[in-house]
C-alpha cells in the first residue's frame, strides 16, 4: 500500500461549482487536504502565498486555455509539484481536445492526464502514484 | 477561378480542335459565384480511348460524339451514367433526329448538340452545363454545412444536457455512502445544488422545444391583435417571486394598450427572457425597466437592467446558441444559453431585430423591434 498521503495538501481547480464540491468531500473523505480555487486567477491568488503538494487542474476553465496555463504555472513555480490534468473532450469550444502523444504532454508539463468523468478509484491512484514519486 | 475538366470525344480531328480551340478561351461568370468558370479540354478519338480517360481522371463535362468507329457514343453513355457521379454528358450528333436525342437523354445524357453547330451554340449548351454543375455543387456544400451545424449544436446540446446529470450523480453517490455521515441535514447544499441543476436541465428542454418549433415552423401561428403591453405586465408578475427575493423593482412605463398583430406566444417568450434575464443579471436591489414604444411600423420593446453589464467582447458572442457569457460575476446564474438566441429567431420572424448596448457593473439595456403589422 502507498505511503500514509493524509498530511498532503490538493490544491483542485475548476469552474463547475458542483464538480469542486464533490471533488472536496471525496477527497477529505479519502484522506486528504484539499484547497479548491474556482477558476485560474483564483488559483493563482491562493499559490502566491501557498504551495500544495499536487494540483488537479479542469483544462477548459472561463479562458479556454485556463488549465494550460495554470499548468505552465505551477511548473514555473515549482517543477516538482505533481499536475493532473482533467478533461472532458470539449466540442463546446468547436475543437477536440486529447492531450495523448508525447509532443503534446510535454508541451503542457502536466504529469498525469484523466478524462471527465473520472472514476474516482483511479484519480485517487494517480494522485498516490505522483505524491510516491 | 473554376476549371471545368472537359473532355470532348469525336473521331475527326478537325471537331476535336475547333471544340478544344472554342472552350479553352471561354470564361463564363454566374450570379452568385464569385469566381469566373473556365474550361480545360482534353480529347479522345475513339471510345475505348475516352473510356480510359474517364476512368483514370473523371471530367465535369463529357462531349460525346454519337457515330464513333469501335464502341459507340450510347454504349460510352451507358457505361459512365451507371455509376454515382455529377458529370453531365453532351451527346454529339449528326443526325438531329428526335428519336437520337430521345435515346441519349434517356441514356442519361444532359443535352445534345447537332452537327454541324457555331461556337456560340457549342458554348451555350456548354454554359447550361457548367451552370447545373456549379448549382449542384454548391446545393452540395450547403447541404453539408447544414448538417456541420446541426452536429455541432446535438454536440455542444449532448455536454449541456449530461453536465447537470453528472453533477448530481456525483451528489448522489456521496450521499449513498454518507460521506459527511448520517444526518440529512449536512446533505442540504447538495440537495438544493441537485435542485438547481434539475431546473436548469428543464429549462433547457423547454428552450429547445421552443427553439424547435420556431426553427421547424410547425409551431401554429396565431396572428391576431394582441396588446403587448399586457403580455409584458403579465410577464412581469410571473417574475416577480423572483425578483422581490433580491429585491429588485420592475417597473412597465407602458401603461395605455399598444396593439400589434402577431402570436401572443411569441410575444411572451421575448418578453420572458428579456424580463428574467434582467432579474438574473442584476445585483440585489437593482431595477429593470420595461419600455414599450411604437413607431411608424415597427414596434420597440425595450428592457434595462442596472446590473452586471458586459464587455464589448461579450455582447459581440451573445446572440449564439449556447453561448452564456462565462465570468465570475455569472458564474452561480443558470441558463440554457438558448433564450437570446430565440429572442432573435422570433424577432426575425416579425422582420425585426434585437440589440444590445451595455456597460460592465452598469447595466445592459436590450431592445427588440417588431414589425407591427404582419400578414404572414
Amino acid at each position: 500500500m502507498d505511503k500514509n498521503h493524509s498530511n498532503k495538501t490538493l490544491l483542485v481547480v475548476d469552474d463547475d461549482i458542483d464538480y469542486l464540491t464533490q471533488m472536496k468531500v471525496n477527497l477529505i473523505d479519502a484522506g486528504f487536504n484539499v484547497v479548491t480555487a474556482e477558476g485560474q486567477k483564483k488559483a493563482e491568488e491562493y499559490l502566491e502565498q501557498n504551495k500544495p503538494d499536487l494540483a488537479i487542474l479542469d483544462l477548459m476553465m472561463e479562458e479556454m486555455d485556463g488549465g494550460f496555463a495554470l499548468s505552465y504555472h505551477i511548473k514555473k513555480l515549482d517543477p516538482s509539484i505533481p499536475v493532473i490534468i482533467v478533461s472532458a473532450v470539449n466540442s463546446e469550444a468547436g475543437i477536440e481536445f486529447d492531450a495523448v502523444t508525447k509532443e503534446e504532454r510535454s508541451w503542457i508539463k502536466a504529469d498525469a492526464f484523466l478524462a471527465k468523468p473520472v472514476r474516482f478509484e483511479q484519480l485517487v491512484r494517480e494522485i498516490n502514484r505522483l505524491l510516491n514519486q | 477561378m473554376i476549371k471545368l475538366n472537359t473532355l470532348v470525344v469525336d473521331d475527326e480531328l478537325g471537331m476535336r480542335l475547333s471544340v478544344k480551340r472554342a472552350l479553352s478561351k471561354f470564361v463564363m461568370q454566374l450570379p452568385d459565384v464569385d469566381d469566373e468558370i473556365g474550361f480545360d479540354v482534353d480529347v479522345a478519338e475513339t471510345g475505348e480511348e475516352a473510356l480510359d480517360k474517364i476512368k483514370s481522371n473523371r471530367p465535369d463535362i463529357l462531349l460525346l460524339d454519337y457515330k464513333l468507329p469501335g464502341i459507340s457514343g450510347l454504349d460510352i453513355l451507358e457505361k459512365v451514367t451507371s455509376q454515382e457521379s455529377e458529370m453531365l454528358s453532351i451527346m454529339i450528333t449528326a443526325y438531329a433526329s428526335i428519336e437520337t436525342a430521345v435515346t441519349a437523354v434517356k441514356q442519361g445524357a444532359f443535352d445534345f448538340l447537332a452537327k454541324p453547330f457555331t461556337p456560340d451554340e457549342l458554348k451555350n449548351t456548354v454554359s447550361k452545363a457548367a451552370r447545373r454543375l456549379i448549382l449542384a455543387r454548391q446545393v452540395k456544400k450547403l447541404a453539408q454545412e447544414r448538417r456541420q451545424v446541426r452536429f455541432q449544436f446535438i454536440s455542444v446540446l449532448g455536454h449541456e444536457l449530461k453536465s447537470p446529470l453528472n453533477s448530481i450523480d456525483g451528489y448522489l453517490d456521496i450521499m449513498k455512502q454518507k460521506k459527511l455521515g448520517g444526518d440529512i441535514a449536512s446533505y442540504e447544499p447538495m440537495i438544493d445544488r441537485c435542485t438547481v441543476r434539475i431546473e436548469g436541465m428543464r429549462k433547457l428542454i423547454m428552450d429547445l422545444l421552443d427553439l424547435t418549433r420556431i426553427e421547424s415552423g410547425q409551431k401554429k401561428r396565431e396572428l391576431k391583435e394582441i396588446d403587448i403591453v399586457e403580455i409584458a405586465n403579465h410577464t412581469i408578475e410571473t417574475n416577480l417571486p423572483l425578483a422581490e427575493k433580491r429585491d429588485i423593482t420592475i417597473e412597465n412605463h407602458a401603461s395605455d394598450p399598444i396593439y400589434l398583430n402577431g402570436d401572443a406566444n411569441e410575444i411572451e417568450i421575448i418578453c420572458n427572457n428579456l424580463i428574467s434575464n434582467a432579474i438574473k443579471y442584476n445585483v440585489d436591489g437593482g431595477r429593470v425597466d420595461v419600455y414599450i414604444n411604437p413607431a411608424d411600423r415597427q414596434i420597440e420593446i425595450a428592457v434595462a437592467d442596472t446590473g452586471i453589464g458586459m464587455s464589448e467582447s461579450e455582447v459581440a458572442k451573445l446572440f449564439n446558441e449556447f453561448v452564456r457569457i462565462k465570468n465570475d460575476k455569472t458564474k452561480a446564474i443558470t441558463g440554457s444559453g438558448l433564450g437570446l438566441a430565440i429572442v432573435k429567431k422570433i424577432a426575425l420572424l416579425y422582420n425585426g431585430d434585437v440589440s444590445v448596448s451595455s456597460e460592465p457593473n452598469v447595466g445592459s439595456r436590450f431592445s427588440v423591434k417588431l414589425d407591427s403589422n404582419l400578414t404572414k
